[in-house]
């Protein structure tokens, strides 16, 4: 069956595939609130929530249900229409990214094989960096049409802060693209897992270290968390924000966070790769089965990630601003760009 | 009508209605919102191209950097009724006729051009994947693509020595 000259199964395929991902999106966002407050609990000592069902573990419901039933206030004074844009731009954003990154392999289901990526396109990674670089309008413009001076200001540091590790982040990346030789997130994987097995943070452990802070600070988080610095800017650009938009912008930070563990995942550390070193096709189990289980390996370093996400949140202070900006263009930079020039000097001395 | 052609008039429709609501709208800000929509029209346009490339840069250098730079100084800049200068009568009229005086060179030129009965190669061609755009970036054109990076190092530099503090 064809629409418009489409297969109407592959629509379908699709369909399900966007939807899948999007739900996993909101349910792991959930959870990670609920993760924060218990790891915060265990980290200082105390019990964390424990009310709601069993361990507490109906909190991000409890949580979620207040925010949809608050009172709604659009100040009076700010502008309607990009007040409301603003949350919503941070949420699509947040989820966009998801898009191509490569969940998992082929699933032979029906007949069909099933691509457990929605799209492969040639130019993904530039394609991840397009979105984040759009993630700052979300803040700027929440910040802005909320017409308060506070959030103005916590605007325009989240958005010069993100302007300026988009720099280090897009530089570390450049040296991964080298030894891949491909822009495809599908390729990057491919990459790691045939040949001798190596993920990239074997070959590329500086890269991974300025792609971890650049992406603590895309995310705004804790040491980067300047925007929503309560003691300097009361609560930061969404001052304003009540109801389900303020839990838009909340809950953005969580999907943000996921999604840059996930590409973290995919690019350094072998995506569905499930241990470095050994070749998986020789296991002798079905291809659905490890499909499955690289499926599986994937959402365990995601866990990890962001479980180190949210232990650095409780660890380590927060930076002053100038210091964000000096270790930002002074110190991350450079190291980005000599990172760079070792790898391609390496590359090409072992070409010959 | 394919799926490409009615892309291709939605995405039109959209970047020309956006281009006219940017030149027309009385708020700076709204203005840079839809000079953004205008770029991811452009985009758009690009894709169906096949120009993956020139698309996703577009986005990532015009919409993502150029228009923050932007939006970041009108954001500051107080616009009020009050301060805003009064526009001289004159001053509009030679505006408009320094306008069409360009659109009437611009139409003049692309009237005779060898483009004119070229089709565009949609959904097909792969010039505008990166390793072919790379390759033909660095042996054909070479010596432009230098020249012009040297020019975005020596314009850097400048801005640099203007902005530093003495």
């Amino acid at each position: 069956m064809f629409l418009l000259s489409l297969d109407i199964w592959l629509i379908v395929e699709k369909a399900a595939l966007i939807l899948v991902i999007i739900g996993l999106s909101f349910f792991i966002a959930m959870y990670t609130t609920y993760a924060e407050r218990k790891v915060a609990a265990w980290l200082q000592d105390r019990r964390g929530p424990n009310r709601a069902g069993p361990w507490g573990i109906f909190q991000p419901l409890a949580d979620g249900g207040k925010l949809f039933f608050k009172e709604e206030i659009i100040p009076l004074a700010s502008s309607k229409f990009l007040f409301i844009l603003g949350p919503a731009m941070a949420m699509t954003t947040a989820l966009l990214t998801s898009a191509v990154i490569p969940w998992g392999g082929t699933l032979h289901i029906f007949g069909r094989d099933v691509s457990m990526q929605i799209a492969d396109i040639n130019i993904g990674i530039l394609y991840i960096f397009g979105v984040v670089s759009l993630g700052v309008y979300g803040i700027m413009i929440g910040g802005w049409a909320s017409n308060n001076k506070f959030s103005l200001l916590a605007a325009i540091r989240g958005a010069s802060q993100m302007i300026s590790y988009e720099l280090a982040m897009g530089l570390s990346l450049i040296a991964v693209l080298m030894l891949t030789g491909t822009l495809q997130m599908s390729g990057i994987v491919g990459n790691q897992m045939t040949g001798d097995n190596l993920w990239h943070v074997i070959l590329q452990p500086l890269g991974f270290v300025i792609f971890f802070v650049c992406a603590l600070a895309e995310c705004n988080r804790t040491p980067f968390d300047l925007p929503e610095a309560e003691n300097e800017l009361n609560f930061g650009y969404h001052q304003e924000y009540s109801s389900m938009k303020l839990g838009f912008y909340l809950f953005a930070e969580y999907i943000n966070m996921f999604i840059s563990s996930a590409v973290m995942a995919t690019v350094f550390f072998g995506g569905y790769d499930i241990l470095p070193f050994v070749d998986e096709s020789k296991w002798g189990l079905s291809p659905n089965l490890l499909t499955i289980l690289g499926f599986a390996a994937l959402m365990a370093k995601i866990f990890f990630f962001l479980f180190v996400f949210i232990w650095i949140r409780w660890t380590i202070p927060r930076f002053r601003y100038d210091q964000l900006m000096k270790l930002g263009w002074k110190k991350l930079i450079p190291l980005a760009l000599l990172n760079m020039i070792i790898t391609a000097a390496v590359v090409l001395w072992l070409k010959k | 009508m394919g799926v490409t052609q009615i892309l291709f008039w939605f995405l039109s429709v959209v970047a020309l209605f956006s281009a006219l609501m940017m030149i027309t709208s009385k708020n700076p800000v709204h203005s840079v919102l839809w000079l953004i929509a205008t770029f991811f029209a452009i985009s758009g346009h690009y894709i169906l191209l096949n120009a993956q490339f020139l698309a996703i840069v577009n986005i990532i250098v015009y919409a993502g950097a150029i228009m923050v730079l932007f939006l970041f100084v009108i954001m500051f800049i107080n616009f009020n009724k009050e301060t805003e200068p009064r526009k001289n009568r004159w001053l509009k009229m030679i505006g408009a006729i320094a306008g069409g005086c360009l659109l009437l060179v611009l139409v003049a030129a692309l009237k005779d051009s060898d483009i004119k009965n070229q089709a565009a190669q949609v959904k097909e061609g792969n010039i505008g994947l990166i390793q072919y755009l790379g390759k033909e970036l660095f042996s054909t054109y070479v010596v432009p693509f230098e020249i012009s990076s040297v020019l975005f190092l020596s314009a850097m530099v400048g801005a640099v020595v203007v902005g530093k503090k003495e």
